[in-house]
């Protein structure tokens, strides 16, 4: 009884440590456990791959900083992998704190191909208030609901928008989304009612909510969490920040698992003499 | 008239906006979308005001001298700052804002990006001590909770498919998790998405009928 009694009364700082202990250590000598790639992550990378080359393909990061490990390796591969495929990309932001890591994330990634310029490749057309009202003007015009990019061109000078309208000018939209508004009102505002096929890339917490549509085929592809990101860096064989971060995920999940058979088990004595915990 | 001619524009642009779904005629689509653009700047008004508002519930929150009202102060200076750095900049941005070099994106990368960061990042020590202390398996249902989670937690990642390699593919916790996940999971997000669409459709024709009137302030 003495281990469990000392459980009972084991000073929350030591979970803390053992958390921050579990998560850095792999971070910094990592342990290269093997991934699998699950059915939703292939369905994302098979809805990019079957994009005809030379396409445009709307992207929209509906995210802030708060989600930097989950959503920006996703932004960052699915960018490189519609580039690499000599898509032409049009990114839209819906969270008004999102916009200026967005742009470092795409500018950065850009710079890995030298032959894609902005204005002709991709373009950043930055954020807009409104959440799906803004969705739903994009299906007038694209130029309607974004008449200037980021960097404040007029959109209708710049090359990559002379083919764009609305949302038919796209075979495919890539939401990357934190929350609301994000996925859920891209499937409802967008996805239903202009067919544009989708796939989304989301936080863990989140991606239960996303299965419904997943099964409906009204996502074609899902990446859940930084498991996603991982599964969806394995796949297009670039490695980069979400596969490192996933044997950190691995040990904070085994301890998590391992916190509450032990708080159970801490709280057995309490139970046996019907005490309150 | 105070409460009649708001009820009325409720009303009449609601029908109207469902009209619009049904009805492609241009003589309906061309004011719909007109509406539609409205409605991204009301939002945008709504900025001003949630700042507005900020600005004198803090305020008066420190002029009573209210708990924590040392905090409401840092929270006011760091508006007024903040609003005062992005106006000054944004008169000088010929491009993107916030532009490289400029004080409001040295805010942005350094102190709210960080700080955003980081009080997500806290999240992942008080699961862990919320697991501890708070997931009781008292009952049957608390103990199937407690295993659903276990399996999809450890099957989502890495190490649930080393701890269980040497089983038949069936009963790894991969293949475990992927089966709650699209069975009971979904089922059960369908049915709690199904409902709040009905609940959606008739908080709006509530609103749309000037039965819920809460929106316009005041009593029922």
């Amino acid at each position: 009884m003495g281990f469990v009694t000392w459980l009972a009364k084991l000073d929350r700082r030591w979970i803390f440590l053992a958390m921050g202990l579990l998560v850095l250590g792999p971070l910094i000598r990592p342990l290269s456990l093997p991934l699998t790639v699950s059915r939703p992550v292939q369905g994302f990378v098979n809805a990019i791959d079957a994009v005809p080359h030379g396409s445009t393909v709307l992207m929209s990061c509906d995210y802030d900083p708060a989600s930097i490990p989950e959503m920006v390796p996703m932004t960052r591969t699915a960018f490189r992998h519609l580039l690499s495929r000599d898509c032409r990309v049009v990114i839209t932001c819906l969270w008004a704190g999102g916009s200026g890591l967005i742009d470092s994330v795409l500018t950065e990634g850009a710079r890995e191909f030298p032959s894609k310029s902005y204005g002709q490749d991709w373009v950043n057309l930055g954020y807009k208030s409104g959440n799906e009202a803004v969705m739903v003007v994009m299906g007038q015009g694209i130029i309607n609901a974004f008449p200037r990019d980021f960097r404040g061109n007029a959109c209708e000078t710049l090359p990559i928008m002379r083919s764009v309208r609305n949302y038919s000018s796209f075979p495919l939209l890539v939401n990357i989304s934190a929350g609301y508004p994000g996925t859920k009102e891209w499937v409802q505002q967008v996805q239903a009612r202009f067919h544009l096929p989708m796939v989304a890339g989301v936080t863990a917490v989140s991606a239960p909510e996303y299965y419904p549509y997943l099964q409906a085929g009204q996502l074609q592809g899902l990446l859940g969490g930084m498991a996603g990101a991982a599964e969806y860096e394995t796949l297009v064989k670039a490695p980069g920040l979400a596969t490192r971060g996933m044997d950190a995920q691995s040990l904070a999940h085994i301890f998590i698992a391992l916190m509450i058979l032990l708080g159970n088990l801490a709280a057995l004595p309490q139970r046996s003499s019907g005490g309150k915990s | 008239m105070k409460r009649e001619v708001p009820l009325f524009l409720t009303a009449a642009i609601g029908l109207f906006m469902i009209a619009s779904f049904f009805v492609p005629h241009h003589w309906v689509s061309v004011p719909a979308d007109f509406l539609q653009a409205c409605a991204i700047i009301i939002v945008a008004f709504g900025y001003v005001l949630g700042g507005a508002n900020v600005l004198r519930v803090n305020l008066e929150g420190i002029s009573r001298r209210e708990p924590d009202w040392g905090h409401k102060i840092v929270l006011v200076v760091s508006l007024i700052v903040t609003f005062v750095i992005g106006i000054v900049d944004g008169m000088r941005a010929h491009g993107s804002f916030p532009a490289e070099g400029s004080g409001s994106k040295w805010i942005y990368d350094n102190l709210y990006a960080t700080m955003s960061a980081t009080m997500f990042s806290l999240l992942a020590f008080f699961i862990a001590s919320a697991a501890f202390r708070a997931f009781r398996i008292r009952t049957l249902e608390a103990g199937l909770l407690a295993v659903a989670a276990l399996i999809v937690m450890l099957g989502r990642v890495p190490v649930g498919d080393v701890m269980t390699h040497g089983l038949p593919e069936q009963i790894r916790l991969g293949v475990l998790q992927q089966w709650i996940m699209d069975f009971p999971q979904n089922a059960s997000k369908r049915a709690i998405l199904i409902g709040a669409a009905l609940g959606v459709m008739a908080t709006g024709l509530r609103v749309i009928l000037g039965i819920e009137r809460s929106y316009l302030g005041g009593e029922e």
